[in-house]
Formats: C-alpha cells, structure tokens, sequence
C-alpha cells in the first residue's frame, strides 16, 4: 500500500498547527508589506532628492532579487551585527519587507490612476498638502488597490513556505520534519498540498469576486 | 573580500548552474504554458477541464511543496528522479500554470471578428490559431511573460533546497567552509540582480520588437522627418 490513511490521518493535527502559523506569518506579513509599501509608494511620488531615488532603488533592488536569498541576508548576516530575533520574527519582517516593494508598484498605479483633476480641484481650494493626501488621494486609490492587495496576500501565502528554510516551523518545515522523522514524504506532503491548494483556492474566487465589485465603474 | 576571490570558479560554476535550470525552466514554462493556455479555450470539455485542474493545482500551491513532492514523495511511486529533473520540472510546470493564464487571458481578448474572419476564409481552428490569433496575441502577452520569467528566474534559488549546486547552493557552501557570511551573501544578491535586470532588458528589447504598431509609428517618424525638412 503506497497510502497509508491511518498516518495521514494521526499527522492532520500537526498540519494544521503548522497552517496556523503559516496563516499568522500572512497576516503579519501583508500588515507590514502593506504600510511599508504605502510609505514608499508616497515617497517615490514626492521626489525628495536622495530620498525618493533610494526609495525607487529599494523598490527595484528587492523585486530583482530572490526572497530565499533575502531570508538567508537577514537570518545568516544580521546576528553578526549585534541585530538577532528568533526565527519567526526574521521571517515575518523579512516577508514583509520582500512583498512592501511589489504593494509600492501597487499602490502606485492606484496614485497616478486618480484623475489629475482631483490634484487641481485639491489646490484650487487650497487645501494642506496632508489632507490632500489623507481625504481625497489615497481613498479613492484604494479602491483600485485593494483587489491587488487581495492577490499579493494569496501569493505571500503561499512563498511563506520559503522561510522553512530559515527554520520557521509553518506548514512547509512541519511536513518535512514529519517526512524525516517517519522517513513518509508522501503523506506529510501531499497533504501540505491540499492544504495550501484549501486556502488558496476559495481565498482567489473571493479576490476574484471583490475585483469585479472595485472595477472603476465608467 | 578575500574569499571571495578565492571561491570565484564555484561561484562561476554555481552561476552556469543557474542559468541552465533557468533556460530549461523557462522553456519547459513555455510550452505548458502554450498548451494548457490554448487547452482551457478548447471547445471541447475532455480538453478543457483537465488543463483547468492541473493550473489551478499548480497555482494554488507553493512551487517549494510542488519541488519537494517531486523529489521526495514520486520515490514512492517507484520514480527516482534526479535533483535536477525534479527541480526543472517542478519549476516548469508552476510557472508554466501563471504563464497559462498569461496566454489564455491574451488570447481571449482579441477580436471576436479576427476568428469571424478566419471561419469565412475557411480556415481550420489549428490553422487559425497558429497564423492568425497567437501571432496577433504575443505583443499583449510580451510584459507579464517577462514577470513570469523574472519570477522564475528568482525561483531557481529554491532548487538549492533539493540538492542543485546552483548559485544559492554554492554560496551556502563557502559560507560555511569560510565564515564570510557578509561578503558572499552580497554578492550572490548583486549577481541575481544582475541576472534579473538583464532579463527585464532583454523583456523590453522583444516588447519593442514586436509592438504592433512598430509599422505606424515608423511611417509616423518618416512623415515628420520630412514635414522637418521644409516645405514639400
């Protein structure tokens, strides 16, 4: 028998536990992910000198380099600066962090997507820069945003499971340990699978639904 | 810094690793994504819903699980497959999923009356496909293939994981023979920066290449260079 279902069954416990913490990773992650890359997204639009292109070069560097890199940068050289936290935290900002540079282009496209004539009508009134920005731009680019911060969040969901090779015990490093403590990979990791697949499946049809109910309407 | 230098060649030889399982990748990616892309507009449910299953399968899970069950849990099937195998296939087939929807999406939004027009001429639907609605498809579906192929570039670090000495693999090694944490680390970050940039480049080069309106915009260009010349 190449299945054995009573294994499968006595490991779905631990699964989950392990789902749990990579659903926690998620959540941690996209709130990090989603302030940081507001903050670079306002900052690049503002050309500050020396701020804004490091900013844009921040942005472009962490798109073009691997997030299991990164992770091993934060994990591996960091400590010898003095700078340690345990494994899940390194995880979780190193998660954010890599996922902050993609919701910057988001948002972005969400900015220069609210008409110029918002920007005008804001200036004839002469209202402050910060109220501009906090009533009347990012609102209305939000409504854009929020669909592609849905899928950001499925796929940040799923690329978690990169930080088990920093030794983050989520549902990736669970199947593992499993597979080598019982020398069974099969079931530890085709359920791993179905489980992702449980999450992320219903998780895109709601994205799905929700961008079909924030198209700009024309 | 030293030691770097002095790990060169197994940094070099990590590289070529990299970009093999990149080129193989990346063209195993093509060829799903042609075949499960045109699949999932068949007419025909028997094609049709199988390409539906394996995209979402595959999108739906972790490229890291898809590359560990092939190399970890196919044995038990009485599959052996080499590390290499696993990894190319494993990345293929996950970004082959994203690049399916890529072409589909592309393929379906071209003009209801370019397919009219070919049914008129009589066509057949292979005929029509391959000399009429993917040639006039490919300009729509230029930049986000060149975000799947950036992606899967970055990808071909998770093949470290199984065992592929590529560049990731590598620098784990010097890193624990020499201790220079630092300095190796940044520089394999440098190299895939490199490597992805010049992607991005090669991406925008084909974009230009094959604009649809490359004709227009050169007679465009001619009429204003004569229109600069004075009064005809």
């Amino acid at each position: 028998m190449i299945w054995d279902n009573s294994f499968a069954l006595s490991i779905i416990p631990l699964l989950l536990q392990g789902l749990w913490v990579t659903v926690k990773i998620t959540l941690l992650g996209t709130a990090i992910a989603a302030a940081l890359g507001l903050v670079l997204a306002v900052v690049r639009r503002l050309a500050i000198p020396v701020v804004s292109p490091v900013a844009s070069f921040f942005v472009i560097f962490i798109r073009g380099t691997p997030l299991l890199v990164q992770a091993y940068c934060a994990y591996f050289v960091l400590p010898l600066y003095g700078v340690s936290f345990d494994a899940f935290t390194t995880g979780v900002v190193v998660i954010g962090i890599n996922y902050s540079a993609y919701m910057a282009e988001v948002y972005r496209s969400g900015i220069e997507g609210v008409p110029v004539g918002q920007w005008e009508a804001s200036t004839a009134l002469s209202l402050p820069r910060g109220r501009v920005w906090s009533r009347i731009i990012l609102p209305q680019a939000f409504r854009t945003v929020v669909p592609m911060l849905g899928n950001y969040l499925i796929q940040m969901f799923k690329d978690s499971a990169i930080l088990s090779a920093i030794t983050v015990v989520e549902l990736m490093a669970t199947a593992q340990a499993i597979g080598s403590s019982s020398f069974r990979y099969l079931e530890p990791l085709t359920l791993a699978a179905l489980l992702f697949l449980a999450v992320s499946y219903p998780a895109s049809q709601i994205v799905n639904r929700l961008e079909r109910r924030y198209a700009p309407k024309h | 810094m030293s030691a770097i230098i002095d790990y060169a060649p197994l940094l070099w030889q990590g590289l070529l690793t990299t970009i093999m399982v990149a080129i193989l990748g990346g063209g195993l990616c093509l060829v799903v994504a042609f075949a499960a892309g045109t699949a999932r507009l068949s007419s025909h449910r028997i094609v049709r819903w199988p390409a539906a299953v394996f995209v979402e399968t595959f999108r739906g899970t972790s490229l890291i699980v898809q590359m560990f069950w092939f190399f970890y849990a196919l044995p038990f099937f009485g599959i052996q497959l080499h590390p290499l195998t696993a990894a190319v296939l494993a990345l293929g087939l996950n970004e082959g999923a994203y690049a399916a929807e890529v072409v589909r999406g592309a393929i379906s939004s071209r003009p209801r009356g370019q397919t009219e027009a070919c049914i008129a001429l009589g066509m057949t639907p292979a005929l029509r496909l391959r000399r009429i609605i993917i040639p006039q498809s490919i300009p729509a579906m230029l930049p986000p293939l060149g975000n799947v192929m950036v992606d899967l570039l970055k990808n071909t670090s998770l093949v470290s994981l199984v065992t592929v000495a590529d560049l990731t693999f590598r620098a784990q090694m010097i890193r624990s023979t020499t201790g220079e944490t630092t300095a190796i680390f940044l520089t394999i970050l440098v190299m895939y920066f490199v490597l992805s940039s010049l992607l991005a480049l090669l991406t925008a080069w084909l974009e230009r290449r094959f604009a649809l309106d490359r004709k227009a915009k050169s007679i465009k260009e001619n009429v204003r260079e004569l229109t600069k010349v004075g009064p005809l």
